[in-house]
């Protein structure tokens, strides 16, 4: 086990690298000279020359790369082009809004995913499992900024139950949470059943029975741990889908969470902004989805075989 | 009896690697074929024995290259097989076949029976175009397959007719040699009765040479003229049917045969408990691989490893042996450690 | 005959696809003598392993028992609660499984598989369960059981693994244990071992075994009276000697005619001509007239299992009155005459 994560660890060095590359690049690569996109079309030449100085753009592509990567290990990602405060400020308050959006979110698609579907596949075929899949169909369908604003005009501008906008308070949490987490949870739902139906059909559930256990615990406790273990997989890509997929969310819902924090800064071609909290993202997506196969291999011991 | 060689192995060797630790490295192997050395004459069965994982079915892949040997000599009619080109493989293929134990795995289930014949011939072009009808018709006759089933799918035949289907492309080529690897074990014992029938009925007419890998020693018994006896990637003994069956000299031979419930409620014989596990291919015990389940191993089978002899006092020399007290056994000059008629012994020891 | 601990009388399971009805046990009837073991023989799609379910109730959708009875010490089982029927599951009528790779769960150890019946059946908590399990595992001859019950099933063999199947079985002594297929995955000589281990076990505990099998050498080393089945009917009902020595049904008498024997030398194996027919194309008579080598018109209508003079039973004309072809099958050497 210890060798796993270990061999896990070094594993992710190539890949924050590629991330970090890709996120450089997305500001060396993009058409035009940054200077002057950050200094406006109409803006003097000296300023300009400032800009670059200060940027180190004259540096060999290289090196500015391994400057970036040295300031970013220490979580410098520069300062703002539209304040001058420091990149690292205006992520971290938002980081903790989007994360607890995300994992709210990734809470709710689980609870409601996992219960739907194992209600489905014990009942396999019956009116609940038919009506349960319809629903999670339309959940998997709906592109969540229009759910986002259908919850608003009815539970918030309608019945007046939930706040439209913000974050904080639980009455403004619910409906994002919901509109971010239905997705998530109509594609857990679909996959517990199917993953049930299989584990139902094993031999070893035959076992169980033929044990005198009763149908709830075969249910919960024999089947369950091991249909969980595709479920888990899901969940972790999930969870990184929500980091990103608040951006939308987060728009709908005036929440100020990072994906605001990255639209309004593209708006106001605040690069260094942008660069640090996509680096952020990412980062935090590798390193879930890192925690999600540690605990696949917790869950599923015969991994550890091969 | 003037007979003639077909098959020659020698020194086959069959080692699968295991990669691990952080880069994947080779760190160690599975001797799944351990040095191993036999002919195979023309018009006769060979039948290869033993437990699973024993190396029997290893052997068969090896001989026809599914799985390239790590070393040793394949002769087929006199050729190198080992040191043939892809292309001169390919044509060799068309004098050896084999027949898998599962046929609906091993026949393309979008494909009609005419279609998998016509096939396995194009491949080999043996059989002229204008003629290949009449020949997928002749050989579905000589399988015991319907004419008019002809244009049907895999999954509208039953196993044992899609065994037929399998024996009919392996024929389709003309081929010398047919590997039979479990080829009858999927099948009920009414079922099973015909295709051994069809098998020996095949032979006889077309003048085929059987290498017959199985584990159940009744159809063994049944269809063989001679056969090896395989332990942890090893022969252990090999001679002819009725020497084997009647006068079997190995420990594990013996045990082995003791192990298979008779069909007769009157006759029980003595049965001869194995201790344990068949241990694992990849750190094989030293010397005699068997000496830590065999109830006669001494400090000398833990060293020194058999070499597989005809002991020709009681054997003429058909049959032989790999054990150092074979001879010491018969004479009832060499003892058991333990009593192998508990259960409870062998199984707690 | 002495007392019978299940009498299963005309019991009938169907399976429900797409508008059909499939017969998979259609009509079976037999017992199980107290103490004794009873052997189910047939080939695949014969019924016996879903005759073997039905018994426990564990046949799963779409598949229903539709008729009939099984009388476990007197208890109409059919109809039976399903918290009583979990009462006797584990308890009272146990199973082991032809697949012992696939038949224990893999992301629990065997210790714990092992005390949920303990804890099920008797109420025992962790340290006693654990206790118990570890001398089981003893019992079926599992070596270092205190160490074994702390690990997965992937950490064991084959044999090893069915060792264990039993173990759980046994673990509350059961009165009857329904044995499906459970050597058929396994190697011959662990076969031996586990056939008789159980039949030791059997002794101590004095329970009666319903072993279910395709394999007639199995039968004649365990078994004490043998229901032979074919298509969804027992056709044959007889003690173990008679079966051998005296079969009636020209299907049994096909079997041991088709079987490859390692202990004699043999011939020419005689093969059943055929195969078993398709669900849809079942005859509506005798099921085994199409590849019977004596049918004759009378084969058209279904005969009855009927008691013959030696208490053994029979499917087929030959054996009545009714039969106007030649008397008699024969198998291998000797002639069998009714």
């Amino acid at each position: 086990m210890t060798t796993f994560i270990i061999r896990r660890l070094l594993q992710l060095i190539p890949v924050l690298l590629g991330v970090t590359i890709l996120v450089f690049s997305l500001m060396h690569l993009t058409p035009g000279n940054p200077a002057v996109i950050m200094a406006g079309e109409s803006a003097p030449e000296a300023t300009v020359r400032a800009i670059e100085a200060r940027l180190g753009l004259n540096d060999p592509l290289h090196i500015q790369y391994f400057n970036f990567l040295g300031s970013a290990l220490q979580l410098d990602f520069g300062v703002s082009i539209r304040d001058n405060i420091p990149v690292f400020d205006h992520i971290r308050p938002r980081f903790f809004i989007t994360m607890e959006l995300a994992i709210y979110g990734t809470i709710f698609a689980v609870v409601v995913g996992l219960l739907a579907g194992i209600v489905s596949a014990a009942r396999q075929y019956s009116f609940s499992d038919v009506a349960l899949m319809v629903v999670a169909l339309f959940g998997l369908s709906m592109p969540n900024f229009w759910l986002g604003l259908m919850l608003i005009q009815w539970f918030a501008i309608e019945l007046r139950w939930f706040a439209p906008t913000g974050w904080g308070d639980p009455n403004q949490i619910a409906l994002p949470v919901i509109a971010l987490g239905t997705a998530g949870a109509a594609i857990i739902a679909r996959m517990t059943r199917s993953s049930m139906l299989d584990v139902l059909s094993q031999d070893y559930i035959r076992t169980a029975r033929a044990k005198g256990v009763k149908e709830r615990i075969v249910i919960f406790r024999h089947a369950l741990k091991n249909a969980m273990i595709p479920v888990v997989t899901v969940i972790g890509l999930q969870f990184g889908y929500f980091l990103g997929g608040s951006i939308l969310t987060e728009s709908v819902f005036a929440i100020n969470g990072l994906g605001r924090l990255i639209i309004d800064s593209i708006l106001q071609r605040d690069f260094p902004v942008v660069q640090g909290a996509i680096l952020v993202i990412s980062v935090s997506f590798v390193v879930v989805n890192l925690v999600v196969d540690i605990s696949y291999r917790f869950l599923n011991k015969r991994v550890d075989l091969n | 009896m003037t007979t003639k060689q077909l098959l020659k192995v020698e020194n086959l060797k069959q080692y699968f690697p295991i990669k691990g630790g952080f880069l994947g490295r080779t760190v160690n192997h599975v001797k799944a074929v351990d040095d191993i050395s036999f002919t195979l004459n023309k018009g006769e069965t060979l039948s290869v024995v033993g437990e699973s994982g024993c190396g029997k079915s290893t052997t068969g892949r090896a001989i026809l290259r599914l799985d390239e040997p790590t070393e040793g000599t394949v002769e087929f009619d006199g050729q190198d097989v080992l040191g043939l080109s892809k292309a001169e493989m390919r044509k060799m293929r068309s004098d050896m076949q084999i027949i898998f134990q599962d046929p609906y795995a091993s026949l393309n289930p979008r494909k009609t029976v005419r279609q998998t014949l016509n096939e396995a011939m194009e491949i080999q072009s043996v059989v002229p175009k204008r003629e290949r009808n009449d020949k997928i018709i002749e050989l579905m006759e000589t399988v015991g397959l319907q004419k008019h089933q002809i244009d049907r799918f895999p999954h509208e035949f039953s196993g044992g007719q899609r065994q037929r289907i399998g024996i009919a492309r392996a024929l389709s080529v003309n081929p010398k040699l047919i590997i039979c690897d479990e080829a009858v074990s999927a099948l009920d014992v009414s079922i099973q009765a015909q295709v051994l029938n069809l098998l020996k009925r095949l032979q006889s007419e077309m003048d085929l040479t059987f290498l017959f890998i199985a584990h159940d020693l009744g159809v063994v018994r049944h269809i063989s003229d001679r056969i090896i006896v395989m332990y942890l990637g090893k022969i252990v003994e090999m001679g002819e049917t009725k020497s084997i069956f009647e006068n079997p000299q190995h420990p594990y031979t013996k045990a082995l045969l003791s192990a298979i419930p008779v069909p007769n409620p009157k006759k029980k014989s003595e049965r001869i408990f194995l201790r344990g596990d068949v241990p694992s291919p990849i750190d094989p015990p030293s010397g005699c691989r068997f000496h830590t389940r065999c109830p006669f191993a001494t400090d000398k089978c833990r060293e020194e490893t058999p070499v597989l002899e005809a002991k020709d006092e009681i054997y003429e020399g058909k049959h032989t042996v790999a054990c150092h007290y074979a001879l010491d056994i018969q004479a009832g000059k060499h003892e058991a450690k333990y009593e192998m008629t508990n259960v409870r012994k062998a199984l707690n020891e | 005959m002495s007392e019978n601990i299940l009498d299963i009388n005309d019991l009938r399971t169907s399976f429900f696809v797409e508008g059909n009805e499939i017969k998979a046990v259609d009509g079976v009837t037999f017992q199980v003598p107290k103490g004794k073991t009873l052997g189910i023989v047939g080939e695949s799609g014969s019924g016996k392993s879903i005759s073997a379910l039905s018994i426990l109730q564990l046949i799963d959708d779409p598949g229903k028992i539709v008729g009939g009875s099984i009388r476990f010490k007197d208890e109409e089982l059919t109809t039976a609660k399903g918290s009583r029927m979990r009462n006797i599951r584990g308890n009272e009528i146990s199973m082991i499984f032809q697949e012992p790779m696939t038949s224990l769960n893999p992301v629990y150890t065997i210790g714990q598989q092992l005390r949920e019946a303990y804890k099920i059946h008797q109420g025992l908590g962790k340290r006693e369960g654990t206790k118990r399990a570890i001398e089981m595992l003893e019992l079926v001859g599992i070596p270092s059981p205190e160490k074994r019950v702390d690990q997965y099933p992937y950490e064991l063999s084959g044999g090893m693994r069915q060792r264990v199947m039993i173990a759980m079985a046994l673990a509350c002594k059961p009165e009857l244990l329904i044995a499906d297929e459970p050597t058929t995955a396994l190697d011959v000589t662990i076969q031996a071992q586990i056939l008789e281990l159980i039949k030791n076990l059997q002794e101590e505990i004095g329970m009666s075994v319903v072993m279910i099998t395709h394999d007639l050498g199995v039968v004649a080393e365990t078994c004490d009276y043998v229901a032979v089945m074919y298509c969804g009917k027992v056709v044959e009902f007889a003690d173990i000697e008679t079966l051998f020595e005296n079969p009636r049904h020209p299907y049994t008498v096909g079997l041991l005619n088709s079987l490859p024997r390692h202990d004699i030398d043999q011939d020419e194996l005689v093969p059943i001509k055929g195969s078993v027919p398709a669900p849809d194309e079942m005859p509506s008579g005798c099921r085994f007239a199409p590849r019977c080598p004596h049918a004759s018109d009378i084969c058209r209508e279904l005969p009855e299992l009927e008691t013959q003079e030696d208490g053994n039973d029979v499917r087929c004309w030959i054996y009545t009155e009714q039969w106007d072809g030649e008397k008699g099958v024969k198998v291998y050497d000797n002639e069998t005459t009714s």
